[in-house]
Formats: C-alpha cells, structure tokens, sequence
C-alpha cells in the first residue's frame, strides 16, 4: 500500500469536517474521491499532505508514519499535490515556476553562488513539454489563462517527481472539452511514470471512465469504496449523490 | 559579459573618479549614498525578494555601528577585526530576532521586528555607561590607514561594490530563486519540498549581516554613533528608499538612496518642510509608479536587467 489512511478525524470548531475516515491506496492505481461540496474531499487533501493536522488517527505513505509532519518533508518523500484554485508563482515566468520546483527536488536549493540559470535547463523543458506548456516557457505565468495555469500547476507537482499524485479538481473551470483533455494528459503521464494517483472531480464521466477504484465521501464520512460499476450500483451513494443530479 | 555588467563597470569607474572633482561635498554625499545604498539592499533582499516586510532594520545597522565603534574606542581593537565583528554581530543577533519574527506572517511579522528594534533602540538610549546614551558615543576616529575623506570614500566604494557583488550572486543563485517563490507564494513553496522557516530565517540573517556592514562604514564615517540611528524613523526611511528606487530591481534602492539623500540635501537648504514633500513624492510614486523608478525604467527599457 502507497498511502494508508485510518481512522483519521478533523474537526473546525466543533464541525466535524472529517470523522473517522480509513482506506489506503495500492501503488500504482488511479483513484478517485467524489462527493458533494462541503463533503470534506479538500479537507482529507490537507490532512494527507500536511498542510493541516489531524485530530485523531494515522497517516502512512509506503509503510511510514507521516502523521504530523510538515509539508515540505511529505513533499520530499514522494507526495505531490496541485491545488483547487490554481496556486503558482504568478511574478515568474513559466520556466521559472517549473525549475524552481526542481531545484527544491534535485537538493540543490541551498546553493548560493552559482546562476540559477545554468541549473536543469533540460530537465525543465521536458516537464513543460510533457504538460503542454514548451511554447510558453518565457511567459510570465500570472498572465497565462486559466486552463494553463492549471497544467503549469501539474507541472509543479510533476516537478517533484512524486510517486503519488494528488490532484484537487484539476479540472476546476475548464470546459467539457478542456478537462477531457487534461484528464487524458494527467491518465498518460500517470501511467508513463507509473505513478499512483488521487484526484478529485465533479465530471462524473470523467471519474467513471478512468478511475481503477473510486471513494464517496459524504459529511465526512466514506459511504462507498470500490470500483466504478460497484460504486454506481451502491444504493446508499445513488441516495446522497447522484440522485441529487449531482 | 552582458549589457548591463558593462554599465555597471562604467559606473564604479565613474565612482572611482568622483573625488577627482576635489569637492568635499561630493565625496561625502557620495560616502552617504554609497553606505545607505548597501543598507537598503540590505533591507531588500527581504522586502523584494523573500517578501518580508521588515520593519525594524536599523536595529542591525545600528548593531553594526556601535559594535565596531565601540570595540575600537573602548577596547582598542584593530579596525579590521571590529568591522568583522560588527558584521558578525549583526548577522548573530539577526539570527535570533528573525528566530521569533518568522514565526508570524505579514503584519505581524512586521510588527515583531519593530518591536525588536524598539527593544534595541531603548538598551542602547539607557545604557549610558556602554554607549553614553542619548549623548551619543563621540569621538571616533578613522582608522590609521584611512585618515582622510577620500581614503575612507574609497574604502567605502570597495566594500560596498564587494558587498553588492556577493549581494547579486545570492539573489541570481538557486537560493534566490527559492526566495523569490517565497514571496511569490510561500504555502505553494512548502509543497515543492522547502522548508519556508529556513530559508526566510536564513535571509534574515544574510541581510543583518550586510546591514550591520552599511552600519559599520556609518559610524566611523561620522566619527560618532547616535541611538536615533536605531529609532523607528531610520527603518521607515530605508524602507522608503527602498520602495522609491523599486523593489524589484536589484540596484532599485541604490538609486532610491541616492535620489533621497541627494535631493534631501538640496531641499533642506531651502525648507525646513522636508518631511511634507517626501510624504507627497512617496503618495504620487505609490499611485503612479508602484514599481518605483526602476521599475517604470525597466518597462520603457527592458535592457536595464529584468531579474526578478
């Protein structure tokens, strides 16, 4: 198991945001957590990559305790993640943006008197081909549009060279035929780099077409676990989700 | 080398030749400038580049000052070895206030440095056995080898151009660039794998130590050291300067010291309003030109180096 989750609770000021959620997660598969807005599928990203801690429970990622470390060393251990709302470094360009999340990785952000500029020059430009963004390398990404910006965002966690992937809504905002598209990039680099994923996303074709196993969680509870045709038929999530016509 | 390496040869050739002019007042304005340039690049490795607004940073240029003062006056140490100190100190007690300061963010964080730097002002306003207080600490001299104005003037120009050689390798290293995503966005920096604390800690420290430096050259410069250098109104003038040349330009504050300090002198002569028509020019520039006057050149000529 790549990451293991159990029991975990999070509560803000007496709302229960997440309660006592388990389930872990096989290297290499493509998962999907679905719910309504408000189910917690934010609030479990955070717990994961650190960014908030959790009340109770364990977090592991390939067999070692994460639970209550910060950020940056779930980062190091192989955890990437994109954001909800797109989450760059608007003053850099692209290039930029990229490189320095290779640096972080490669070890070599403590360096002080050498051009950054001579540093990875390759290695960056493969990561901006890869999702898309070769041609716009010397843009400043503040002024890139949405729909880039959110595969500049990919491209930072890609940076890292994670082996599991967590992706928040990469697809937030985009047209039907845009996250069509990103999601097939995502499901090919994924593969390509054998890397194990966990997105978010409200598209539920999108969900139901390449997801290996897909979660349902409703008020911060997980109501359903399984693969997509077992999901579909679980009467429980038909009630709570899709019934509502999502 | 590039385009803007040859202007910046040009320039320290033309600072070379200044005291050719054999004007006093030229060397000394061009002393000033040169001193309070490196502070406020000092201050901007942290405002521009890491995104900190600091504050209470005439609290190591002060530190850099009486350090070395006092250590050649009191203790009679050599000059060479209390300029050293001086910078060691600044960057030590950097080292500890930023300790507590970055555990805050924005105007906290602002608020903690100055209140550091208030701190600071009120031991050195009080301890009058050490600094001699409100009087000041008087009387101290060039060192030996830089008895006159010319000979400090240049001595100044080499540690400064030193100092910002150094200063621009850092800010163009990998380490800038992680700074840079700091100020960009210090949450998205955690999650590429850098430990945010560290690094805004370890530009504190760099930039207390460069401080403490312009603070050094100051007091011996004036040949006396004065607590008002460690009061709140210095760090607001040097975060002026700094905002007033452009924050992100490397040399910005350089050329925003020398606007202030240069036209400070003329206005005084005339007015005794100064204070007026500085709040006036900053308002107009912070409407008009928030990038500051290097700022609004860069984007007219975009040779004039655009690192960020």
């Amino acid at each position: 198991m790549i990451l293991g989750v159990e029991k975990v609770k999070k509560s803000f000021d007496g709302f229960v945001a997440i309660n006592g959620v388990s389930f872990s997660i096989p290297k290499g598969e493509i998962c999907s957590l679905i719910g309504p807005n408000g189910a917690g599928k934010t609030t479990l990203f955070n717990l994961i990559t650190g960014h908030l801690p959790s009340d109770e429970g364990k977090l592991t990622f390939k067999d070692v305790d994460i639970t209550g470390r910060p950020p940056h060393q779930i980062c190091r251990l192989g955890v990437g993640r994109s954001f909800q709302r797109t989450n760059i470094f608007p003053r850099l360009t692209v290039f930029q943006n990229i490189q320095a999340a290779v640096l972080a990785h490669r070890g070599k952000s403590f360096t002080f008197f050498r051009p950054v500029d001579s540093f990875f020059q390759e290695e960056t430009g493969e990561i901006l081909e890869r999702v898309g963004l070769g041609e716009y390398a010397q843009m400043v990404s503040g002024s890139l549009s949405y729909g880039f910006q959110k595969q500049l965002e990919l491209g930072i966690a890609l940076a890292s060279e994670p082996e599991l992937l967590l992706l928040d809504e990469p697809t937030a905002g985009m047209s039907v035929q845009e996250t069509h598209q990103t999601m097939e990039m995502i499901a090919k680099i994924t593969r390509e780099k054998g890397l194990t994923l966990l997105f978010t996303e409200h598209d539920m074709e999108v969900v139901f077409s390449i997801s290996q196993r897909i979660m349902v969680l409703y008020q911060g509870r997980l109501i359903a676990e399984g693969m997509p045709g077992e999901v579909r038929n679980n009467p429980e999530v038909q009630k709570v989700y899709l019934g509502e016509g999502r | 080398m590039s385009k803007e390496n040859w202007i910046l040869l040009l320039f320290v050739l033309l600072l070379i030749c200044l005291p050719l002019t054999e004007s006093r007042f030229y060397v000394f304005l061009g002393t000033d400038i040169l001193i309070f340039g490196l502070f406020a690049v000092s201050l901007n490795l942290l405002l521009g580049y890491t995104g900190l607004v600091s504050f209470g940073h005439a609290t190591y240029f002060g530190i850099g000052a009486y350090t070395c003062a006092l250590l050649m006056k009191k203790a009679s140490v050599p000059f060479p070895l209390a300029f050293a100190a001086a910078g060691a100190l600044g960057g030590i007690s950097a080292l500890i206030i930023g300790f507590f300061c970055i555990r805050l963010t924005k105007v906290y964080f602002a608020m903690l440095t100055l209140a550091f730097s208030q701190i600071v002002w009120a031991m050195a306003f009080k301890w009058n056995s050490l600094t001699g207080g409100d009087n000041g600490f008087v009387g101290v001299p060039f060192p030996q080898f830089l008895d006159s104005n010319v000979r400090y003037y240049y001595f100044t120009l080499g540690v400064v151009a030193g100092s910002l050689f150094l200063l621009r390798k850092v800010v163009n290293s990998p380490f800038g660039r992680i700074l840079t995503t700091i100020r960009e966005n210090p949450e998205r920096t955690k999650f590429i794998g850098i430990h945010v604390k560290l690094f805004q800690l370890v530009a504190f420290m760099i930039s207390g130590i460069f401080a403490a430096i312009a603070g050094a050259l100051f007091g011996i410069f004036n040949h006396s050291v004065f607590p008002d250098i460690l009061f709140w109104p210095a760090s607001a003038e040097v975060l002026i300067m700094s905002l007033l040349g452009g924050i992100y330009n490397f040399f910005g504050p350089v050329v925003g010291a020398a606007i202030l300090l240069f036209v400070r002198m003329q206005v005084t002569s005339y007015t005794e309003h100064w204070p007026v028509i500085l709040g006036f020019t900053l308002a107009f520039l912070l409407f008009f030109f928030p990038g500051g006057i290097m700022g609004f050149l860069q984007g007219r000529f975009p040779g004039l180096g655009g690192k960020r």
